[in-house]
């Protein structure tokens, strides 16, 4: 199966090697796949590499850090990949977070959880609750968890929503700290994300929507309790279902985590299950084509240009069609530019936006986007030396406008969590557990051609 | 050993597989898988490892197996992809005799599969892409209705993008081909060259059944006379004309004014092609050729000026007064002025060529057009899913055809040279070495009896060895027609057996001496005698060791290789 693992920093040093067969190499290998990774000609893949004698480097990218791993060719490339995946949301529930800087201070607990996951290159267990019976080693946390140190805390002492709203570093503190700790409180953060993919066409068509949802769940609740988690009444999956009198909330396909129990789907949509400690996705579900609400954003440019002397105008009015009450934080704007565009002169709606040119690319930024609102920009630039084309089309290289953005409290598929209950099993003492639920969309890729 | 959830069940999954008493005892053999088949407990991970060790099991019976599928059919429902992949892949190994199953198994993994293939993680999303494609040669049609979720976006990795690209070519049909093309036709100005490049041979590809509106398409591309754009598209144009003849005026009448974009080896060397080829139909052919001319002592790539020879002679018998003076100066210059031998020794032979007269000239360069044929050769290329189901989630979809066979090839002394990626079409001989390939790579990887390539065998070694040893095989082997010594010879040395004589096709009496050599130095000389009456090649062997098992092994290898040049050509 596996023969050795390492984890490489986007620099190519090595944090974290272990070899567990002994059969492909010394340490050397990690320099030798760092060497061949950055090498690698343009076109071909590098998530799957040849090693010598029959051996073969697979490998993802998290947040910059190499996850590698040599293997034989016979063995899945699917149990390699969500291994691996499984191996970073292990790490960072045991050490906060995954980067650089806590794989070096929490060495020991790596190695000693790597010990137990894998044995000779199999994969024994990746459970956090097995996993909890062996790993003895605390997670050293780069700077211990203070409230007050965040900005949520009102000016002048003065009392804050901060009882109703977590900051959103709460839920990076490790999740699995040793059995001795119970000061932590209980807390069981719930996500609703949606990746919305978009594309429009030039004449402002509609050429395809897709609806990526996850609910997702990190509990820090040591013990098992039952939780049980409802959805919107109305919530159908396919096209044929039919729920309440309204259009209700219609998804394509959905699919659960193992260890959800259905019995109660199908009557009220109501989930139940029993959260072990870290991070898990309860369900997955798709939407294609058929979005109950408008799209977050229309665009809609404008574009001159004058061939003789090389003056290009772009006009682009960006208009928000969430409802009023909602906002849009984050966007930003991102359109490619011809060739040869050296500077740009700009005319903004409002002074907290911002725009710049670099790398041949215009990024107009806009921190917060009222719903209902329109926002212009005016670009002129001078495009040198292009050639001539007889069609009145806009220059070449003035690419499609890409959009990313974040919406807040606002699910693109209408689904929401109407309850989170959990019964604790009654410990003497123990408050009962927080909840935080919070529902999200953002942008995954989000494309106007002009 | 994998944590199986439980001791027990490791128990028992070593009893089945390991013990020889419970395997020889059906009954009690087909209990144990039976329980293990029931895990209650296992993971993700027990659940894709006993999936995988399952693939050992052979059913007895129909019952049985469909028995097995029906206790598995959870496992492709489940939602870690690791444990879907394996399921499939048992799936249609177990049921290998029955077709329809594996399609109906296909249809139900097709929603995991998409699902892998818009997942956040990059690197699933290509090993879904990879395995999607590997589908898609065997049923074309399966993901056409769902054509959207293979569009690019823009932060997607490059890698990925051009698997997308390759995907959407291989999906194409009546209802969705207008939306792809007009995708594609997107992605052929995008920002990065390569990805550009890639839609534009992709659109080459779906040319061969959707021909007119590619070739609006790509002469549209034209227009915006931008390198690396013109390049493409005037490689693809070449590579169309050779198969679909019925656009050949269309294409001739969106060359002109391409040369002044075109600065690289390839698209110089396609461009050229085509005026030679079909330059008696495009006015300005020799004023463009003129213009290479003039600067070829300038012109680097030694490719180009090959092509300019044959092509301008190909245009001198067509329009011999615009090319006369110029073909001369081209002559002279390669003859006499030009460093790199190749070329000296093409112009020289064209030279010859001409003094012998103009019949001569015409019989050798005046080659067919197009081959349609081919086209339908390789079209044919439907596989069975039994061809690649063993190679189904392990990493051999993960990397090219190219680069496997490179990979996987026991001898690295020569590359095999690699397909650019995103060409859909293969130079015309090269569609009937990889149908060759594909069959006989498995041939020389399997068991323990390998064959070494040798290459210092000469003639008259051979002789000498030949006379030297007593004939250690002989036997009849079926054969029909006329043999070409190309195709046989290309076959065998795939599998590593050189040929060191062989007759032209057609030749009374008809012989072939052979030799190879395997890993433990003991030498096999063949020699093939074709009897056209019967309808049989005699074989004989002699080996320069007596071992019985090689000698065995080596006639098997050398049938096999037979048996599929009679089958290709039949």
């Amino acid at each position: 199966m596996i023969s050795q693992l390492f984890i490489l920093s986007s620099k190519g040093d090595p944090l974290i090697y272990k070899d567990f067969r002994g059969d492909c190499g010394g340490s050397d290998v990690a320099e030798i796949f760092y060497r061949k990774v950055t090498e690698l000609p343009g076109d071909q893949p590098p998530v799957v590499m040849v090693h010598h004698k029959g051996h073969h480097f697979v490998h993802i990218r998290h947040f910059g850090l190499y996850l590698v791993v040599t293997t034989s060719g016979g063995v899945s490339p699917f149990i390699v990949l969500e291994l691996l995946s499984r191996l970073a949301t292990l790490l960072s529930d045991y050490c906060g977070s995954l980067s650089e800087k806590t794989l070096s201070l929490n060495v020991a607990l790596v190695y000693e959880l790597l010990d137990e996951v894998l044995d000779y290159g199999y994969i024994q267990t990746t459970s956090t609750e097995m996993l909890r019976n062996f790993i003895q080693t605390e997670a050293v946390v780069s700077k211990p968890f203070n409230l007050f140190e965040l900005s949520s805390v009102g000016l002048f002492g003065a009392e804050t929503q901060q009882s109703k709203v977590a900051p959103s570093s709460a839920a990076s503190r490790p999740v699995l700290t040793g059995r001795s700790d119970q000061s932590h409180k209980n807390e069981v953060f719930l996500d609703v994300v949606e990746r919305l993919s978009v594309l429009i066409g030039s004449n402002g068509s509609l050429l395809k929507v897709d609806v990526q949802g996850e609910i997702r769940l990190k509990s820090f609740l040591p013990s098992c309790s039952e939780m049980r988690l409802g959805l919107t009444e109305e919530f159908c999956v396919g096209k044929s279902e039919l729920r309440g009198y309204g259009p209700g909330v219609r998804v394509d396909e959905v699919s659960f985590h193992g260890s959800v129990r259905l019995d109660e789907f199908e009557s009220h949509r109501i989930l139940r299950l029993q959260p072990p400690q870290g991070e898990l996705t309860i369900m997955r579900y798709q939407l294609s084509d058929d979005l109950p609400s408008p799209l977050p954003f229309r665009l809609f440019p404008s574009v001159q240009w004058d061939r003789g002397s090389g003056r290009l105008q772009v006009y682009l009015k960006l208009r928000c069609d969430l409802p009023p009450k909602s906002q849009a934080l984050h966007v930003k704007l991102h359109l490619p530019l011809p060739r040869g565009v050296a500077s740009l002169s700009q005319d903004l709606s409002s002074p907290e936006q911002k725009a710049e040119l670099g790398e041949g690319v215009l990024r107009w930024d806009l921190p917060r986007v009222q719903g209902g609102s329109q926002l212009c920009g005016l670009f002129q630039m001078d495009v040198p030396g292009l050639p001539d084309p007889p069609s009145p089309a806009p220059p070449l290289g003035l690419g499609p406008a890409s959009l990313s953005f974040e919406l807040p409290r606002y699910t693109c598929s209408g689904l929401q969590v109407r309850f989170l209950r959990l019964t604790a099993p009654g410990t003497p003492g123990n408050t009962s557990p927080h909840t935080w639920v919070r529902h999200l969309s953002h942008s995954d890729t989000y494309v106007i051609r002009i | 050993m994998p944590y199986l959830g439980s001791e027990d069940i490791v128990k028992e999954l070593k009893k089945a597989l390991c013990n020889p008493h419970i395997q020889a005892d059906r009954p009690r053999y087909r209990n144990v898988i039976q329980k293990v088949i029931r895990m209650p407990d296992l993971d993700q991970w027990g659940q894709a490892e006993v999936l995988g060790f399952l693939l050992r099991y052979q059913p007895r019976s129909e019952e049985e197996l469909f028995a097995i599928l029906n206790l598995l059919d959870s496992s492709l429902q489940s939602s870690s992809p690791a444990v879907v992949m394996a399921a499939t892949k048992l799936f249609l190994i177990l049921a290998k005799e029955f077709p329809h199953v594996q399609t109906d198994v296909l249809v139900r993994v097709k929603g995991p599969l998409l699902a892998a293939c818009s997942s956040e993680s990059r690197e699933l999303c290509f090993a879904a892409l990879c395995h999607v494609r590997r589908i898609l040669r065997s049923l074309p049609g399966h993901f056409s209705s769902h054509y959207k979720k293979f569009f690019c976006s823009y932060s997607e990795p490059h890698y990925i993008k051009l698997q997308k690209v390759e995907v959407l070519c291989e999906l194409v049909n009546d209802e969705n081909v207008q939306q792809v093309l007009e995708e594609l036709r997107d992605y052929c100005t995008d920002v990065s060259a390569d990805l550009a490049q890639a839609a534009i041979f992709a659109i080459g590809g779906i040319a061969r059944t959707y021909t007119d509106q590619c070739v609006q398409i790509l002469t549209e591309l034209l227009v915006l006379r931008q390198e690396h754009i013109t390049s493409a598209v005037v490689q693809t144009f070449r590579n169309l004309v050779w198969l679909c003849p019925q656009c050949t005026e269309a294409i001739c009448q969106a060359l002109p004014g391409c040369e002044e974009s075109i600065q690289d080896s390839e698209g110089k060397q396609a461009l050229i092609w085509l005026l030679g080829v079909h330059g008696e139909t495009i006015p300005n052919a020799p004023y463009v050729l003129e213009d290479f001319v003039e600067n070829v002592k300038a012109e680097t790539f030694p490719g180009v000026k090959m092509e300019l020879l044959t092509a301008l002679l190909r245009l001198f018998l067509s329009r011999p007064a615009e090319c006369q003076d110029m073909l001369g100066r081209l002559l002279y210059y390669c003859i006499e002025e030009e460093k790199d031998m190749a070329i000296r020794d093409r112009g020289l032979f064209y030279y010859r060529l001409l003094l012998t007269g103009i019949d001569e000239v015409k019989q050798i360069l005046c080659s067919p057009k197009s081959d349609p044929s081919l086209g339908l050769l390789e079209d044919q290329a439907e596989r069975p899913v039994n061809s690649w189901a063993s190679e189904f989630n392990t990493l051999v979809p993960m990397y090219s055809k190219a680069c496997w066979a490179a990979i996987s090839s026991l001898q690295v002394s020569e590359p095999r040279g690699p397909e650019p990626s995103g060409t859909g079409v293969l130079s015309p001989s090269g569609s009937l070495i990889s149908e060759n390939k594909a069959e006989l790579q498995p041939l020389s990887d399997s068991g323990s009896f390998l064959l070494v390539p040798n290459g210092q065998l000469t003639a008259e070694q051979f002789e000498k060895t030949w006379l030297s040893l007593e004939v250690a095989h002989q036997e009849v082997l079926p054969w029909q027609g006329v043999a070409h010594p190309d195709t046989i010879q290309t076959a065998l040395q795939m599998v590593n057996i050189q040929t060191i004589a062989l007759s032209k096709a057609g030749v009374q009496p008809w012989k072939a001496y052979l030799s190879a050599q395997d890993g433990s130095g003991c030498v096999f000389l063949t020699e093939l005698l074709l009897d056209p009456e019967h309808l049989q090649v005699r074989l004989s062997v002699k080996q320069s060791h007596v071992k019985a098992e090689a000698l065995n092994s080596f006639i098997s290898v050398l049938k096999t290789v037979i048996g599929t040049i009679v089958d290709i050509k039949s």
